[in-house]
């Protein structure tokens, strides 16, 4: 392909120091003019990414996401800025791409990335980049991968810890091969429940950047059958080596997994990392209703299943906390008699901690529906939204 | 003695610990005793049945068990066990 694409005058001055590097070199920056990629996702780890990718000269950049652009996304989603608050993300995300540079060209699709629409979407595109926030997406971008013969470029992170690995399994292993079922749901906090260091998916996605390169260009040794486990607090960088599973569920000998399938019900919690937490419509009660039976001086207990760090952004008068991870451990602390509404950030943890009590026989309890961020936005507007 | 990695969303489990030193000569026998000691992380590590839960995976330096002995693989003290989690932010 790239031996009909040519660079004008202007492209190359514009790539002048990839054009020095003999293994780059004009044959190169014309494999990257060719070259189409999808970046699934533009937040933390596809701000980098679709950024790098740009400015490297990938022709062709596709972006998926359906969200738009919140205040809380800035601290590390860097392709956007606080004027594109509200904004679509893939929108404020083309802008910034076609600034830093003109010459390409950035396909959106505003939706999300679920199975019904995702060979569509990925079809024209050579290699495919998870920088999804979400298990059941992860899934689906490696199944479809596996499926349609693409390399998925993997990048996900958590707090402190990040991962990097390319799959490719017609030349090594699958997603599924080293995790071949999700973790239960619950076991691991999202970032919206669990907070992650803005930087690191600067880390992670610029190595992305970095694979997806060397991936177009054949250059060097892609991270194929490797696993990279990244540190950031003792700064360490670990490998380990991956292995095909020869009876991996998608890519083994004998696939059982043969069409894209129902992700969300796979993995059993939603295909997005929104925290709007609800444990259904019988067990949730709003904000603006706890407050006026608080008024009129019902005796609930409220209890805050946050972690104890969190109570110095915001608390609720007369609540008593019991995080989430001790809830099992001191249920004997609770009266299933005794009304109580259970709450935290944003009603996730909560509607977990939920499922915990009536497991155990609870039932007089209600969730608050949108967790202490909606009481701040609707009943005490004294308090931060976090 | 060799040292267990323990990853992030399984540190509350194991008093917060990043790293802890397992004693035994066997892998199986390292997280028997890493298990006795934080007893909260033995459900997240094993099946009812004693065995790995599929989505833990545990390598020996740059291995998975699963690829050398599994919980039978002999450990010498200057191993390093990592646990690797599924982790899912992006």
């Amino acid at each position: 392909m790239s031996e009909d694409v040519t660079l004008s005058h202007e492209e190359i001055l514009r790539y002048s120091r990839h054009l020095l590097i003999p293994d780059v070199g004009l044959e190169g920056q014309k494999k990257l003019k060719a070259a189409a990629v999808l970046v699934i996702g533009t937040g933390g780890l596809g701000s980098p990414v679709a950024l790098y990718l740009a400015a490297a000269g990938v022709g062709r950049i596709g972006l998926v996401d359906y969200d738009v652009v919140d205040e809380s996304n800035l601290q590390r989603q860097v392709i956007h800025g606080t004027s594109g608050v509200g904004v679509l993300k893939v929108e404020s995300a083309r802008e910034r791409m076609l600034d830093l540079n003109p010459d390409i060209t950035v396909e959106v699709y505003n939706e999300p990335f679920v199975s019904e629409n995702a060979y569509r979407i990925a079809e024209p595109y050579d290699i495919i980049i998870d920088g999804t926030d979400n298990f059941p997406t992860r899934y689906l971008t490696n199944d479809l991968c596996v499926l349609t013969g693409k390399p998925n470029v993997y990048g996900s992170i958590f707090r402190f810890d990040g991962q990097l690995s390319v799959f490719d399994a017609k030349r090594g292993p699958c997603y599924r091969c080293l995790f071949p079922e999700p973790p239960p749901p619950g076991l691991v906090p999202s970032c919206a429940e669990g907070g992650v260091l803005g930087v690191l998916p600067g880390t992670i996605g610029t190595l992305q950047a970095t694979e997806a390169l060397k991936l177009i260009l054949g250059i060097g040794t892609p991270m194929i059958g490797r696993l990279l486990l990244y540190d950031a607090l003792t700064l360490s960088f670990d490998f380990v080596n991956l292995r095909k599973d020869p009876n991996c569920r998608v890519c083994g000998q004998n696939p059982t997994v043969t069409e894209l399938i129902d992700y969300e019900q796979f993995c059993g919690v939603p295909g997005h990392d929104h925290d709007e937490g609800s444990a259904g419509k019988d067990w949730d009660i709003e904000p603006r209703e706890l407050a006026e039976r608080l008024e009129r001086g019902e005796k609930i207990r409220l209890i805050d299943v946050r972690e104890p760090h969190e109570l110095e952004i915001s608390r609720i008068e007369g609540e008593e906390l019991i995080p989430l991870g001790q809830l099992a451990a001191r249920m004997s602390e609770l009266d299933s008699a005794q009304e109580i509404v259970l709450f935290c950030k944003a009603g996730t943890r909560s509607a977990r901690a939920l499922e915990v009590l009536a497991s155990a026989g609870f039932r007089k309890m209600k969730n608050l529906h949108g967790g202490i961020n909606a009481w701040a936005r609707e009943v005490d507007t004294s308090l931060p939204v976090y | 003695m060799a040292t267990l990695r323990v990853p992030t969303p399984l540190r509350p489990y194991a008093g917060g610990q990043s790293e802890v030193k397992v004693q035994g000569g066997t892998v199986g026998e390292a997280l028997a005793e890493v298990t006795r000691q934080h007893s909260a992380l033995q459900p997240h590590l094993f099946a009812p049945d004693g065995q790995l839960r599929p989505y833990v995976n545990l390598f020996l330096n740059d291995e998975d068990v699963r690829d050398l002995q599994g919980l039978e693989t002999p450990l010498e003290d200057s191993d390093r066990l990592m646990l690797i989690p599924s982790i899912a932010g992006g």
